[in-house]
């Protein structure tokens, strides 16, 4: 029921939205549950395993069990969110969920009537038998649609997320009084300060008590003063709707801003440095465990007050107090002020403080005290408490209980200081029992804790501890006391009764906990996890401490002895898509493009992914199959020149007096001796000995060197090298630059490649330039490297010219090349002809288990170096030996190709593998399926047939052969 | 031990259920002497408590534990079992655990959930199919079942998939369909019950201080709960092997790292198999209680903390929205982490060490828990025996120094 007047809604802004089809209207500033409540909504959902009828039981975060779907159309439905964090907007559509068909009628409700069946771990002790499968087939489909909560989205999330950095002397987390003391002292003091808070707007626990007075002022006043001051702050940035939901190493933290901008900004990630923070976190209200505690209408005494205050509703006409603590009689009297009619008040304590006990016969209100609730009445509403005096062991008796009419019941179980982020931060919890609660203690970081969060319920502690902290002052509290009965004597009190919920969303009793506890499972952990208390979406923020207190009491022993758990990030969930910002479809990885690669486009090329980069894999004219385009592309190389862009190959740019020394301890070639002018095909291992990648060095200078890497290996190769040059050789002079962008390297390869490139070379005597030199000059006008390499058995050169000068250089090398049939060739051929010739792609015919020898690379290595890396690792007797598999050229008999991956058997019927074929192609060039593989042994068994794995089943026989197929003499590489 | 099913739980309906009992006997302390003692109550360290007392008789057998059982990785990880390993000796030792999983529920009379539901590994890559096709052939051929999919193959299989995403589009998967997940605190429980019914001690909070030997091997250990006399010592301590073994004077080949994981709030089914990526890091299921359980990958660095970079969740969120782009607005509920354990060659560490009495099972990396049954089993062979059991003998601690790896993860190595 909205009250005529009060509550920081915007009476002139009405808004309309709908729950479950049905149409309510609300005001700006409502939350979806505040806007529900006013409209007589009482029965939000249905709990996860009973599917029990429930409503509201806070008004904040913790809330258990008014989770709501939100669809804001195709792409934006949400599963799982609390009614009291959605701010209400025009038009939001609301759904209740794990129902069927309604909310009011569901169903799968039947599963309360098997709940003695179904206690915690059931499912542990049933479902066993019979039949292998029978869980995974019959059962667990069951379990599945009985479980789960919302419904996934269902299409992807048109909106997008963005990300930002930033730095701050102080982060306060928190804006209620003591963070909001806490952020004008620490910007007064001059330092740049962050404010954040998850809720709307400023002002925490006042803004649902207007009636208190803060300094001499009404909470309202003070507060306003207050949040202007902020807002003008220039030092303060004041950031609303943000959770604060990671604490890492220093001082880093992580901040979800909720947006929902109309261009689909939806969410902000802070990722926050700073000097100190201060943790004003608040704390939440304990539900108090006792029979039909769940039912709708038994609500938190300070979220009624605060629906009442803030919201101007009322949630019930007819109220009764159920208080352990002081601070429920403060949130009755208010209600009771705003019209509610307060039927009685159950004082658990036998004692209740004089004060307030005077105050309630005043009031005209019936106090019991040393009274709790033997059960409660009512289906899908409350109609009415069993109010019974507790027995000497804290039980209600229920043979001496009465019946007391009301819709409303006011749970005042205590405080539990919100500590997630302080445990996150790795700091120590420390047991109050003057306060009965866990509170901050020894920090490890430079953050410090104020308000409600570190026990300072009192409002002006709260503001005296907040203005400390934001100044880095030390702040002793003054010695209180809680006259509060303690969580674990109201738990040793609930431990018999029936339907006593701890973990509200999560269907968790007091019973369950207590069958936990007699099964054996004593650490809290056990505990938490048998049961699962603790980790519904709240993660324990309702009942967690009384879910410790229930198991203590099972045990007897005392709360702090059993610990807690474990504050697992995040503090509120947190939407996958924040975390993960704009790293969405092209952007999720960068992907590279070489510096033809517009041009290959435009001659309609095909590409494929290479490691990071997007490579142009065959170039086929209009009509002509890939396959063909292939044939085509290595016949041109073959017979005339043919053009690939190799720029994708890593570089690496060595220089130093002891750039040579660096690289002979590294790769296992002997590099001292190579001359300026002079490449060499080198090869560098992981320490265990096994080939880590392939490439060129080429020195171009007594101290410089140009290196080379495969294309997938450029980073890795780059680390690899400058960990030893940082790490174990120091004091090497040596420096190494990724030159892999800085160059695009054309290949142009074929017997007509030197004709091709003659008229365009200057400073450079092509003919004289041997297989495996380097030499500086102009190539086209364009300054350039010159390498004369080959990897594909026929006469080749590579032209390496600043990135920008790649497409100038290519149509100077088309032009020149014209007359010689120059084509385009692309990755495929490149594989193709590689593999005619014998040449090993590193990752393909290798991987991490191969050594140079295996390759019949053996020769690379230098017999007479003291070391390289990976020579103690290839010494080792399992790395070498006739056994290993060996590259070995594979021929099929017939034409049919074996599948890369096939394996290798020495007879059609054999079950062990003997290798793996790991290249497979059909030569056009030869005329035949060609392979590669590695082959135990291979080196000596020329000639030999064996078989390959084939995925019909039937393997297959190829024989074994040497792996160059093509000119094994190297004539045409020299000609 | 009372046996579980749904008469007696109907029988302890009637009574309140107030007659059940502790699942595992706990003593406070462990007895002066026994016949093996294994360290480290974790799934593993459980499974072969439970197979030493069940297949070898072993009379007098104690588990120590540090904290409490299950607490380290088995109770920390993605749940995932699978048996397509490259190699055979790999092959042979997750498949003997996958076949163990079959028959595990019925064999401790508690339901781990073994759901073999099937497990996909996507191929983003030429690179990523041969490497892909290359175990399809080779787990035919070892008796391993494994089949790959094309890309419309694997998007019916798994409907959320997206495999035209712009950057790494799905070109194949390999499907092993008797792979799934399991409920892994119910592993550890189900092996403590079933151990502690064989009479094995079960000893939570007992830390292990020291380990004495004599000339003739170890005989015993020193615990946060006095002396324990032993010829027979297993350790099974995951991240904290090195810390243990170097007790006995042995440094192991091992560094250790913090790996995270994630779930999401619980929805109503709409996952229904195990996708895993290894090119785009992302591994996925959905537990039965609806919350998406979500592997992330290890932070670069060695570290003995239970807490990894929060940019490590989010470049696995990353992947997990470009590959199931309406998973983009879920929540992430819960993260956390553990240690890994990590050998040279990234395979598993089973047998004797070179102090006699003294046996090791450690190394298990990112993929242990799928190998629990198996690893339990044959490590108990192992200790009962003395001598390796013919599966674990590839997985020596000599392998380092001979050479003979077993590197599943360089065997699918990237490179071009």
């Amino acid at each position: 029921m909205r009250l005529p007047e009060g509550g920081r809604i915007d009476r002139s802004q009405p808004l309309r939205f709908t729950f479950d089809g049905r149409a309510y209207r609300g005001f700006a500033g409502d939350t979806l549950a505040s806007a529900l409540l006013a409209n007589g909504i009482t029965l939000f959902g249905r709990s996860f395993k009973y599917h029990r009828p429930r409503g509201l039981l806070a008004a904040g975060a913790e809330e258990p069990n008014a989770l709501v779907e939100l669809d804001r159309g195709p792409g934006r439905r949400e599963p799982n969110i609390p009614a009291t964090l959605v701010p209400l907007e025009e038009g939001l559509v609301a759904r209740s969920q794990n129902r069927w068909p309604s909310l009011r009628a569901d169903l799968a409700s039947v599963a309360g009537l098997a709940a003695p069946l179904l206690p915690a771990g059931f499912y542990y002790k049933t479902f066993i038998g019979p039949g292998r499968e029978a869980w995974h087939r019959r059962w667990e489909p069951l379990i599945r649609r009985m479980a789960g909560l919302g419904r996934a989205p269902a299409a992807p999330d048109p909106d997008h997320y963005a990300n930002r950095f930033a730095h701050c002397e102080v982060l306060v987390v928190g804006a209620g009084p003591a963070g909001i003391a806490a952020a004008l002292a620490a910007a007064e003091a001059g330092g740049r300060v962050i404010l954040c808070e998850a809720g709307t707007e400023p002002g925490g626990q006042l803004l649902a008590t207007p009636e208190a007075m803060v300094e001499g002022q009404p909470a309202s006043d003070w507060l306003a003063a207050r949040v202007a001051a902020i807002r003008a702050h220039p030092r303060i940035r004041l950031l609303t709707r943000t959770t604060t939901f990671h604490y890492g190493l220093q001082n880093y933290l992580c901040l979800a801003e909720a947006l929902d901008r109309p261009d689909g900004l939806r969410e902000r990630l802070w990722q926050v440095r700073t000097a100190r923070v201060v943790l004003a976190t608040g704390a939440y209200e304990r539900p108090i465990p006792f029979a039909g505690n769940d039912r709708p209408g038994v609500m938190l005494a300070e979220a009624a007050r605060a629906y009442a205050g803030r919201w101007a509703v009322l949630p019930g006409r007819r109220a009764v107090l159920l208080a352990a603590h002081d601070s429920g009689y403060a949130a009755a009297f208010a209600l009771a002020d705003r019209g509610v009619g307060l039927a009685a008040i159950l004082d658990l304590r036998a004692t209740p403080p004089p004060d307030l006990a005077a105050q309630a016969p005043a009031r005209g209100i019936r106090l019991l005290a040393g009274h709790g609730v033997a059960g409660t009445r009512g289906g899908t509403r409350l109609t009415g408490v069993l109010a019974a005096p507790l027995r000497a062991d804290g039980v209600p008796d229920a043979t001496r209980a009465e019946a007391i009419p009301c819709d409303l019941l006011l749970m005042a179980g205590g405080w539990t200081p919100d500590i997630q982020l302080f445990s996150q931060s790795r700091g120590r919890a420390r047991w109050d029992a003057a306060l009965d609660a866990f509170l901050p203690g020894e920090s490890v970081q430079d953050l410090a804790c104020a308000g409600a969060c570190n026990g300072s319920l009192d409002l002006a502690e709260a503001l005296a501890e907040g203005a400390a902290a934001g100044r880095g002052e030390a702040w002793a509290p003054p010695p209180r006391r809680s006259t509060a009965l303690p969580a674990r004597a109201i738990a040793a009190g609930a431990l018999g009764a029936r339907k006593a919920f701890v973990d509200f969303q999560n269907d968790v009793t007091t019973a369950d906990i207590a069958l936990a506890v007699r099964e054996g499972f004593r650490s809290i952990e056990h505990v938490k996890r048998y049961t699962t208390t603790g980790m519904a979406t709240d993660q324990g923020k309702a009942g967690g401490l009384m879910g410790l207190a229930v198991a203590a009491a099972a045990q007897g022993v005392d709360l702090p002895e059993l610990g807690l758990t474990t504050f697992r990030p995040p503090t509120m969930p947190v939407n996958f898509g924040t975390l993960a910002g704009r790293h969405r479809g092209p952007l999720f990885e960068p992907l590279r493009t070489a510096p033809l690669h517009g041009w290959a486009g435009a001659r309609g090329a095909e590409f494929e992914p290479v490691g990071p980069w997007l490579r142009a894999r065959a170039f086929p004219r209009t009509g002509e199959s890939a396959e063909a385009a292939v044939a085509r592309e290595c016949r041109a190389v073959r017979e005339a020149a043919g053009l690939l862009d190799a720029s994708t190959l890593g570089k690496i740019e060595v220089v130093g007096p002891d750039a040579a020394e660096f690289l002979e301890r590294c790769y296992v070639n002997a590099l001292h001796r190579l001359q300026p002018g002079r490449c060499r095909y080198a090869l560098l291992l992981r320490e265990d000995g096994f080939l880590y990648d392939d490439g060129v060095i080429a020195r171009l200078a007594p101290d410089r060197f140009h290196v080379t890497t495969t294309t997938g290996g450029a980073a890795r190769v780059l680390h690899l090298l400058e960990d030893y040059r940082q790490t174990e050789w120091p004091d090497l002079q040596v420096w190494l630059t990724s030159t892999t962008e800085h160059w695009a390297v054309l290949a142009v390869q074929g017997p007509a490649s030197r004709a091709v490139l003659a008229p365009l070379v200057e400073g450079i005597d092509l003919a004289a330039l041997p297989h495996m030199g380097v030499a500086e000059g102009r190539v086209a006008g364009i300054p350039a490297r010159l390498f004369r390499l080959s990897f594909t058995g026929e006469l080749g050169y590579e032209v390496n010219v600043t990135a920008g000068q790649a497409e100038a250089l290519r149509a100077a090398l088309f032009e020149a090349g014209a007359p010689h049939g120059l084509t385009p060739y692309g990755t495929e051929a490149m594989h193709v002809l590689r593999a005619e010739k014998g040449y090993v792609i590193v990752g393909q015919d290798s991987d991490g288990t191969v050594t140079p020898d295996d390759l019949g690379l053996g020769w690379c290595i230098g017999r007479a170096k003291r070391d390289f890396i990976g020579k103690r690792g290839l010494e080792r007797a399992g790395m070498q030996g006739p056994g290993r598999r060996q590259l070995v050229g594979l021929a099929p008999d017939g034409d049919w190709l074996p599948e890369e991956g096939a394996q290798l058997l020495p007879a059609a019927e054999a079950r062990a593998a003997e290798g793996h074929v790991t290249s497979a192609y059909r030569s056009a060039w030869l005329g035949r399926p060609i392979a590669l593989g590695l082959l135990a042994g291979g080196r000596g068994r020329m000639g030999e047939r064996v078989f390959a794995t084939r995925r019909d089943g039937t393997p297959a026989p190829l024989r074994i052969v040497p792996p160059v197929f093509h000119d094994p003499e190297g004539k045409r590489l020299h000609g | 031990m009372t046996r579980f099913s749904w008469a007696a739980l109907a029988r302890g309906a009637l009574r309140g259920h107030r007659a059940w009992t502790p699942q595992w006997r706990s003593p406070d302390r462990p007895q002066p002497d026994y016949d093996a003692v294994i360290v480290g109550g974790g799934g593993h360290g459980l499974a072969t408590a439970y197979y030493l007392a069940k297949e070898y008789r072993l009379g007098r057998i104690a588990v120590l534990e540090k904290g409490w059982i299950g607490g380290g990785n088995t109770g920390r990880n993605t749940t995932i079992i699978r048996s397509n390993y490259l190699f055979p000796e790999s092959a042979a030792l997750y498949d003997h655990a996958v076949q163990l999983w079959e028959g595990l529920s019925a064999e401790l009379n508690y339901n781990v959930m073994f759901s073999p539901r099937g497990v996909l590994m996507l191929a983003h890559s030429h690179h990523d199919v041969q490497s892909g096709l290359r175990h399809v052939h080779a787990n035919r051929l070892a008796g391993v079942d494994n089949e790959w999919l094309t890309p419309a193959e694997a998007k019916a299989f798994c409907p959320p998939l997206d495999i035209a995403t712009p950057r790494w589009p799905v070109f194949g998967a390999a499907l092993q369909r008797r792979g799934g997940v399991a409920r892994h605190d119910a592993v550890a429980w189900g092996y403590a019950r079933a151990a502690s019914a064989l009479g094995v001690d079960i000893i939570e909070g007992c830390e292990v201080t020291g380990i004495t030997r004599d000339a003739a091997g170890v005989t015993g250990l020193e615990t946060s709960k006095g002396p324990v006399r032993a010829r027979r010592i297993g350790v099974v301590a995951a991240g904290s092997t090195s810390l243990v073994m170097a007790m006995a004077g042995l440094r192991m080949p091992l560094e250790s790292f913090p790996l995270q994981a994630l779930v999401s709030e619980p929805v109503k089914p709409v996952f229904p198999c195990v996708v895993m990526s290894n090119t785009v890091h992302a591994y996925i299921s959905q537990s039965d209680k609806g919350e998406l359980v979500i592997g992330a990958g290890t932070d670069q660095y060695p570290s003995y903390s239970q807490a990894g970079g929060v940019q490590i969740l989010g470049h696995t969120l990353e992947a997990i929205c470009e590959l199931f782009p309406i998973f983009r607005r879920m929540r992430m509920l819960r993260a956390w982490g553990g240690i890994v354990d990590v050998t040279p060659d990234r395979s598993p560490i089973i047998g004797l060490t070179p102090v006699p009495g003294l046996f090791v099972n450690c190394g298990w990396g990112t993929g242990g828990f799928k190998a629990t049954p198996g690893s339990g089993h044959v490590f108990a062979a192992t200790i009962a025996r003395g001598e390796p059991h013919p599966i674990a003998a590839p997985f020596s601690l000599d392998r380092f120094t001979t050479g003979q790896l077993i590197d599943e993860a360089a065997a699918a190595a990237v490179a071009h």
